[in-house]
């Protein structure tokens, strides 16, 4: 019965057929799929459509048109937000610059309004005539569109790094020669009244290994905190 | 002495089988069915492979005629897996354009949003999270990045912490490339370090190699729900990954090789990125380079990135 033997030998050239053979016959079967040269135009096509993701939420404070007004906090009928012209109140009433100034928020109009900007007054920035412009230091009117250069007779240095790209963020192109960007202008991301830039929560977290061995690390610190080591 | 009785049983028994060749053939059999076993992933791998993949080239080498099969045939095989139409392009260097990226630690709040765009402008694992941004919450005080956690939860930024967002700092001295066995991973003209995935063995030297842990694995083949694939694909950088293989961040060369801005610039809602071409110099990353106290990351492990970091005064 030494013939077993070789028998075994064809038992494992069957079992190297049956499973490299298979691979053979998939491999010359998908030869034949080879695409065709019309298929293959396009090479370095550069239509592209425009980017769908969505602005991250920060607070805008973009100042609407040329008539700026302030939300009511009343929706109307439809369910919209409401807002109601500043020059609506402030041409037929006379200003209560003391309304608040001791540093609160106002009590009578503007309620709720959290102020924290330095010591400045409403008409450090506001015009005392024309509730619909702001005011520069010397005193000239400014469109509400222009609040930038409001901004920047006392922020230089921020003014000085957004004029070359480094502060705000933007969208769009770096090469100006291939297309136009989208910059946030000051009041984009900062509450002209509370200009600190607020906490955010953080989104996305990690769930990779790194994440993983950290919140490990993490659990084992607390147990040995809870549990008095004898080594320390 | 031997014992007489016992020579038969080696000789010949009954149906004439030798216990030797009894286990010969038991050996050999074991042998066959262990040698099958070790292949058999290698029948799922043709399952999942053609013979065009098998024998394509090295990107370097493919022809642009090429280059344009291979990537209708990976449309193709999207549009057959997953049902979505994409466009698979080939971005190459712009002449003059070297980039670099500049990031403001002061500005940074750690909100972690670049590190979620970059998950969805590149396609990548929707159950592991995956993103090539990993944002470290660090002490104020200590750049000692083993100290950097990336855990946090809280609102930011908290007091007495910055935030530090480490991806890829596309090295001019690029330890990721010198250590792969197969070149399939290179340096481009305008200092982009990217992979060819279809080059790639998957042996995760460079992930080893790299000293700002920059590079991903795909231990599983990227999972995506269709509505959520983005369509616009570079070749070398967010096409649909095969499993086994390296990525890395490409400064979404998609995007930034026809002049745009990276996504996770345009997600950044502080501006704490800047981004542009380091061989212009009245470009705005230049500027940075020029007015702000930049420093980059490892100085000392010879790397030279074109990522800096920097803080305002």
């Amino acid at each position: 019965m030494k013939r077993r033997a070789p028998i075994c030998l064809v038992l494992t050239a069957l079992v190297l057929v049956a499973t490299g053979g298979q691979w053979l016959l998939r491999a010359s079967a998908s030869g034949a799929d080879i695409p065709s040269a019309a298929q293959s135009t396009q090479v370095d096509a550069t239509t592209q459509t425009a980017p769908v993701a969505s602005r991250p939420e920060v607070p805008p404070h973009r100042p609407r048109g040329h008539h700026p007004s302030v939300a009511t906090g009343i929706a109307d009928a439809h369910g919209n937000t409401t807002a109601v012209a500043c020059m609506t109140c402030h041409a037929t009433r006379a200003s209560d610059l003391d309304n608040g100034a001791a540093g609160g928020t106002p009590k009578t109009f503007h309620q709720g309004l959290a102020y924290a900007h330095g010591g400045q007054s409403c008409l450090s920035c506001h015009h005392s005539e024309d509730y619909d412009a702001l005011r520069l230091a010397d005193g000239r009117k400014l469109a509400f569109s222009d609040a930038q250069k409001l901004c920047s007779q006392c922020h230089g240095p921020q003014t000085r790094d957004y004029l070359n790209g480094s502060h705000g963020g933007m969208r769009g192109y770096w090469d100006k020669s291939k297309g136009t960007r989208t910059r946030n202008t000051c009041t984009d991301c900062h509450d002209p009244h509370a200009p600190a830039f607020p906490q955010l929560t953080p989104v996305f977290a990690p769930r990779d290994g790194a994440a993983r061995q950290q919140a490990e690390r993490d659990a084992a610190r607390v147990r040995n905190s809870t549990q008095p080591s004898a080594h320390e | 002495m031997n014992n007489p009785s016992e020579q038969p049983v080696e000789t010949t028994e009954g149906g004439g089988m030798t216990r030797r060749t009894a286990i010969k053939a038991l050996g050999a059999t074991l042998g066959a069915a262990a040698f099958a076993q070790a292949i058999a992933p290698l029948t799922e791998w043709t399952e999942n492979m053609t013979m065009d993949e098998y024998l394509q080239k090295h990107y370097k080498e493919l022809s642009p005629f090429d280059l344009g099969v291979v990537m209708s045939r990976l449309e193709a095989e999207t549009k057959a897996e997953t049902g979505v139409d994409v466009h698979i392009g080939d971005y190459r260097p712009q002449p003059g354009v070297k980039f670099g990226y500049a990031l403001n630690l002061s500005i940074c709040v750690g909100c972690r949003r670049c590190a979620q765009a970059c998950h969805v402008e590149n396609n990548h694992d929707r159950p592991s999270g995956n993103s090539y941004i990993r944002v470290l919450e660090m002490e104020k005080g200590s750049l000692d990045l083993a100290k950097g956690r990336v855990n946090y939860d809280k609102p930011v930024p908290s007091k007495d912490k910055f935030y530090m967002p480490v991806q890829c700092q596309q090295c001019d001295k690029p330890p990721c490339v010198s250590v792969c066995p197969v070149e399939a991973t290179w340096k481009e003209s305008d200092g982009i370090v990217v992979v060819d995935y279809n080059w790639c063995i998957g042996c995760r030297y460079c992930e080893a190699a790299c000293p700002y842990h920059a590079r991903r694995f795909n231990w599983t083949k990227p999972q995506i729900p269709p509505e959520e694939i983005n369509p616009d694909q570079g070749y070398l950088s967010n096409r649909l990954r095969p499993q086994g293989v390296m990525e890395k961040c490409t400064f979404c060369l998609h995007k930034t090789r026809q002049g745009k801005l990276p996504a996770c610039l345009e997600a950044c809602p502080t501006g704490a990125r800047v981004f542009g071409n380091l061989l212009d110099p009245e470009s705005e990353i230049r500027w940075v380079l020029k007015n702000k106290r930049v420093f980059v990351l490892k100085e000392d492990a010879g790397t030279r990135p074109s990522f800096f970091y920097f803080f305002d005064e």
